[in-house]
Parts: C-alpha cells; sequence; structure tokens
C-alpha cells in the first residue's frame, strides 16, 4: 500500500496493526479507542491477519492477557483510553516491572468524574510514573508511524519495556487526516520477527516469571527498570532514525519550531503542537520572536534536549492538558525540575487548558505568546477556563 | 491416566520441596495433585496469595515449570494470555508440542477478587483447568473473612464477640455458579481422595476446554487445627457433607467417591457438629449462647445437600 489516504487516527493504527500482524491481541472496548478494535475486528474476521484476537470483559483483564500473552513469547498489542487506562493502573506497573515488551495505544480522554470523553491528557498523566516509554502524536501520521516504532523500541534487547503510543482523542482519533502509509512489506521486515527473551512458552527451559521480591531485591529491580528507561533513549534515537530511511520522515524525541533565536517558547504535547506551530507563524509575521516546543516523548523525559533548547529563553510556558489538583501541570513540573539548576534559566510559566476535550483555538495559543512578552501572568494559569 | 500410587510416585517433581508454606498447609499436597494429572508440558499461572509467594521468593523458585504470577484479581486472565499466546505461536509453526494451562488461585483471588476475570475467561472458552485452592479466608494476609468463608466461622474481619457469631452469611456456592457457565467442566475434590482429585484434574485437563476444579484445602492456621490434621479435615468436610465431591460434565451433575456412597445409603453422613467441634475457628459455636447457628447450619447443609442429590437425579 502506496499513496496518500484520508484516514482517522483510530483506523491508521488499526491498519498499522494490520500490517504487522501481531501474534496476539487483547483489548476491551471504549471511546474514543472503539475505532481501533473495530478496524482490526474487521482484518480479523476476514482473516487479513492471523493475530489471536481476544475481547476481554475488562481492561484489568485486557492488559493481564498481554503482559502474559507477550511474556509466553508472543508479539502482543492493545489499545485503550481513559478509564480503561484507570482500570489496568495496578498491571501497568506489572508490565515494566516484568519487562514485558508490549505495545498499547491510549486515545487520550479525561477521567471521570464528571463523565466526559473528550480529549485531555488525565489518562496518561496519572500512569506516568509505571514504568513505560510514553510517546505522543501531534497528527495521524505520527499515530500510525509511533504505533510502529514503539514495537522495535520495546522489544530491544537493551529496553525490554512496554510502551505507550498516545494519540489525542477525537481530535485525532475521528478526525479524517491525510496520511501516507508504508507498504506492507517494509513494515513487516522493519519491525522484524519477534525474538521473546525468556518465553514461557520454552518449556525445556522453565522459567519463573513474577516473583516475590522482598526488602533484598525490589529496590534493585526498580532500579533496573530506570536503567532501562535511560538506555531507551539511544534506542529510540537509533528507530527513529532507521523509521526516517524508510518513511522519509525524520522524528526526534523532542520537535522545535522556529526556536534558534526565540525569545518566548511554548512546550507542548499531542494535536496542540500543530495549533501551536500556526499561533508562532503569524506571531512571526507580526515580528515577534517566538518559537515553539513538541515533546513527541516524554518517557523516557529528554532532559538534556530540553535543557539546550531552552538555556538562555526569556520565558518558557509549558502547556499542560492536565491538573494535578492542587499544584499545577504535571509536565510543568518536569521542565521546572529539568532547567532549574540552568544558569541561564528563563522564567518558567504554566498553562492548564483543554481539559475535557475544550476547544483550543490559535487566538489562545498566540493569548499565550502575549502574556508571556508583556508578563502578564501567574505562574500557573488555567486558559480557556470560564469563571 | 495412571493412578496408582507406585506410578504416580515416580512422576517427576514440578513443585519442589523447600518451598515455605506452613506445616500441614494443604495447597502444595493438591498442586501436586493436580500436576500428577498430565504428563504433556504444563505451564503454570498462579494469581497472588500463600502458595505465590511462598514457592518464588527471589532468587529461589520451587517450580520446575513455567509459571507467572501477575496480581491477585488475574489468575484467569494470566493463564488466558498464556494460553493465547499458545494457540497464536501453533498456528505460526513456532510451537509444535501439545501443552497444558492451569492456573492457581485462593478463595479470596477466586469467589472475590479473581471472580470476573475467571467468568470471562470461561465464557471466552480458553484451554485451562481453573484449580481453587479453598481454605475459606485470606489467609495470606491473616484470616480475613471471603466470599468462601464458613457461616459461624471467626475471622480476624468477622470475629466471634459476644454479640456477633463470627461470618453470619453463608458462603458462596461457586462451584454452582461456575457450572451455570454451562462449560465443559467443573468438580469439587478434596486432597484426601487423591484418586479422585487426580481423576476430576485429569479429566479437565483433557476435557478442550475451560475447566473448574473447587478444591478443599485445608488451613491449619486459619481453621485453628493441629497441622496433623490436615487430611482428616479434608475428609471429614466430606463425610459431613459440608464439601460434597461431584462433578459437572457437559451439563450432567455426578456425586463421586465417598458423596457418592453416602448418597446411595452405604455411608454413614456425619453430623456437621463433628465438624464445627473440629476447628477452633467455631469454638464459640458449641457454647449455648451460639448452638442455634450450629443448628442452622446443620438444616443449610442437609437442604444443600438434597438438592445436590435432585440435580444429579436430572
Amino acid at each position: 500500500m502506496t499513496g496518500n489516504l484520508g484516514i482517522n487516527g483510530d483506523s491508521a493504527v488499526a491498519l498499522a496493526w494490520k500490517q504487522v500482524d501481531p501474534d496476539v491481541c487483547a483489548a476491551y472496548p471504549i471511546t474514543p479507542q472503539t475505532i481501533i478494535v473495530e478496524r482490526f475486528s474487521d482484518y480479523v474476521a476476514d482473516g487479513e491477519v492471523e493475530t489471536e484476537f481476544v475481547c476481554t470483559e475488562s481492561e484489568h483483564s485486557a492488559m493481564t492477557v498481554c503482559i502474559a500473552s507477550a511474556s509466553a513469547g508472543a508479539r502482543t498489542v492493545t489499545a485503550t483510553a481513559s478509564a480503561g487506562l484507570a482500570y489496568m493502573w495496578e498491571t501497568l506497573g506489572i508490565a515494566s516491572g516484568l519487562r514485558v515488551p508490549l505495545t498499547m495505544t491510549v486515545a487520550n480522554r479525561a477521567l471521570s468524574g464528571p463523565l466526559n470523553i473528550h480529549c485531555d491528557h488525565s489518562d496518561v498523566m496519572a500512569a506516568r510514573d509505571l514504568g513505560w516509554i510514553i510517546m505522543f502524536a501531534e497528527n495521524v501520521q505520527e499515530a500510525y508511524d509511533n504505533a510502529i516504532m514503539a514495537m522495535r523500541i520495546a522489544e530491544h534487547p537493551d529496553v525490554q519495556l512496554p510502551v505507550m503510543t498516545n494519540l489525542d482523542g477525537f481530535i485525532l482519533t475521528h478526525a479524517i487526516e491525510r496520511m501516507t502509509p508504508l507498504d506492507s512489506h517494509t513494515v513487516k521486515d522493519f519491525v522484524g520477527e519477534y525474538k521473546p527473551l525468556y518465553p514461557l512458552l520454552d518449556v525445556k527451559n522453565p522459567v519463573t516469571h513474577g516473583v516475590m521480591d522482598l526488602q533484598d531485591s525490589y529496590f534493585e529491580h526498580r532500579y533496573q527498570v530506570n536503567q532501562a528507561m535511560k538506555a531507551s533513549a539511544n534506542v529510540i534515537e537509533q528507530v527513529f532514525k532507521e523509521f526516517g530511511k524508510i518513511s522519509g520522515r525524520h522524528y526526534d524525541m523532542i520537535e522545535t519550531y522556529m526556536c534558534d533565536d526565540a525569545d518566548y517558547v511554548t512546550l507542548t504535547i499531542g494535536s496542540t503542537a500543530g495549533t501551536m506551530k500556526a499561533a508562532v507563524d503569524e506571531l512571526r509575521a507580526e515580528g515577534h520572536k517566538v518559537g515553539a516546543v513538541k515533546l513527541k516523548v516524554m518517557r523516557p523525559f529528554p532532559a538534556q534536549k530540553l535543557r539546550d533548547v531552552m538555556a538562555g529563553k526569556k520565558c518558557v510556558a509549558v502547556m499542560d492538558r492536565h491538573l494535578i489538583v492542587g499544584v499545577s501541570g504535571p509536565v510543568f513540573l518536569e521542565v521546572a525540575a529539568d532547567l532549574m539548576d540552568l544558569p541561564d534559566c528563563p522564567k518558567l510559566v504554566n498553562y492548564v487548558y483543554g481539559l475535557g476535550g475544550r476547544d483550543v483555538m490559535v487566538e489562545d495559543l498566540k493569548q499565550v505568546y502575549m502574556n508571556m512578552m508583556n508578563d502578564k501572568q501567574d505562574k500557573v494559569n488555567y486558559l480557556g477556563v470560564k469563571l | 491416566m495412571t493412578t496408582s500410587l507406585k506410578e504416580l510416585s515416580k512422576i517427576p517433581m514440578k513443585l519442589t520441596p523447600g518451598h515455605r508454606l506452613c506445616a500441614g498447609c494443604a495447597e502444595p499436597i493438591v498442586a501436586r495433585q493436580v500436576l500428577m494429572a498430565t504428563d504433556k508440558p504444563v505451564v503454570v499461572a498462579n494469581a497472588t496469595g500463600c502458595f505465590e509467594v511462598s514457592t518464588t521468593i527471589y532468587p529461589y523458585t520451587a517450580w520446575n515449570v513455567p509459571w507467572i504470577h501477575t496480581a491477585f484479581g488475574n489468575a484467569a486472565a494470566t493463564c488466558a494470555g498464556v494460553e493465547s499466546a499458545y494457540h497464536a505461536l501453533r498456528r505460526k509453526g513456532k510451537i509444535d508440542q501439545e501443552m497444558r494451562f492451569v492456573a492457581f488461585g485462593g478463595d479470596g483471588a477466586t469467589y472475590d477478587i479473581g471472580f470476573q476475570s475467571l467468568s470471562g475467561a470461561i465464557e471466552r472458552g480458553h484451554q485451562f483447568l481453573y484449580v481453587c485452592f479453598n481454605n475459606e479466608a485470606y489467609m495470606n494476609t491473616g484470616i480475613q473473612r471471603s466470599g468462601a468463608t464458613a457461616k459461624g466461622a471467626s475471622t480476624t474481619t468477622c470475629p466471634a464477640g459476644s454479640c456477633v457469631p463470627g461470618k453470619q452469611q453463608y458462603p458462596k456456592d461457586l462451584t454452582m455458579i461456575i457450572a451455570a457457565h454451562e462449560l465443559p467442566y467443573a468438580a469439587q475434590a478434596a486432597p484426601h481422595n487423591w484418586k479422585d482429585l487426580i481423576a476430576k484434574a485429569a479429566k479437565g485437563f483433557e476435557i478442550g476446554g475451560p475447566a473448574f476444579l473447587n478444591t478443599l484445602t485445608p488451613c491449619p492456621r486459619g481453621w485453628r487445627h493441629d497441622s496433623d490434621k490436615t487430611i482428616d479435615m479434608s475428609k471429614l468436610a466430606v463425610e459431613t457433607c459440608i464439601w460434597p465431591l461431584y462433578e459437572y460434565e457437559n451439563g450432567k451433575f455426578r456425586l463421586t467417591a465417598e458423596s457418592a456412597r453416602i448418597a446411595e445409603g452405604k455411608m454413614e453422613k456425619k453430623p456437621v457438629s463433628e465438624w464445627i467441634n473440629s476447628q477452633g475457628r467455631f469454638k464459640h459455636l458449641t457454647k449455648d449462647r451460639w448452638m442455634d447457628v450450629a443448628d442452622a447450619i446443620q438444616e443449610e447443609i442437609d437442604r444443600k445437600w438434597n438438592k445436590l442429590i435432585q440435580l444429579t437425579k436430572l
């Protein structure tokens, strides 16, 4: 398959899975992830994949089946959103702690309550400390590309960690965009054959997975997860480079836009990064020295790359689509901790925005830059909230 | 499938000695009997609980077969995941031998927190044997009540006090609930009758779909009996009809072993008072204050026993 497609983000992820033809997929339907599992069910029903497709009775069981299946030696994928990710929470830490290289797409949606089905990052941010590699997509193309690259990253012997690829609910999951898929042979060659390290189904070499770790060993094992996460940065860059060669699409853990001479910079995750570029274009046309940074990979946290870009800027606004109630946005805290010891640390401000799918327009984002330039803002700001 | 003791003693041990379970614990006895029931390579999934923590304290393992534990409430889904991988890899020609899959979980992991996971895995038709070690309480966390705890039993969260006679509810009848899934095979067994238990486990392994084996596993710590009385307790539970031995196979209920003989009048049905008197967890029920509770338990056991006999006639 080559040429452009008009396709929504969920269907693009399902297409990536079809081209990979994973061994096992276990999932539970939840808006706005549903199209992924529906399209994939079509591929199963029409014999276009050989995947063992397991429709579980809950997300807790979906993630459990995935952990066990990948531990058994099968390349395994799943997808969820919002409450589904929350329901998996217990098992997410088990997936990373047991060093299970599965991949999951999350269609980002607000956590209840009140009930809301639209986009924000409260789901992924509540799962950010559980040892998963976490990637975001700005558009449908990236959602597709990430789903493919994630397998290579997860399964690398130096990594052996689960990877979560996020795409904004409805904004990307349901909106149709132009996308250029790879042909299926290229995808299959790129991901290669899954070579599990200590599979349960190797019955001649029995292994014990998921032991009881006491005070004398748990700390060391968590430390090893941390080491693997750190080591994954090199692997991610290498996979991005290889993917660039086959696709012509070149990614980095962060993407900078008009940052070199900028005094005022924003940091954004997900689909808003595209809107932010439009805001930068308009302000640049008016003569303002502004730029934008997109955080594509949040785990591992690209600390040095951000320091290199942000050093010497007048002000940096961190955009958070999630609110740690009583504190601020979470990305703000991480950026602040990262930059605080820079000799020329910029002024740092936080904008919490877009909760529960609240639209964010170019004008809103231009206002963020205007506030920075006029220094008329609080440390933590709530963009677009009706008070 | 062989069931002579001489032959069974020659089967290589899948669960080795050196684990840290209590003296008198019935869990390793049941597990060994179950694992003797298949000569095919077997993969074990285990819920969190005594059995899991005592057999796999890092860096040691008591397991000579592949074994996986993920969490408490998902042993069935864990087993289903391994089984799904097996089917996928077998279809792709990456595995060329037949294998069997077994999940072990305590009553807390099975009757309570893992009930949904078990029900879902059975409905989906995974080919696996789920074995419940029913010791009638959360023993690993210190003897708290579960949905399997017997009425009148004193536990740390339903203690017998001056106003309350231990647990006030009857246990959930999980074997019947599982049978209501109309799965290929479900059964109750107890370790004193190894022949019956092994035969049931063997059927479960070979039935070609989901199978459920609910085993009564006496716990000296939680039940307050001497650790050399475990097998006696198992036997007495069957003789008093507290724990009937039966199986549900392709829609039919059938009593087995001692329970079949009791129903046929060939063996005495012992009074529940013998059961109550044998364990410290029921000690308060022997006092005049709570005699009516003991009587009510006998009535309920009789009612359920008669109902089971009726079911076997359908």
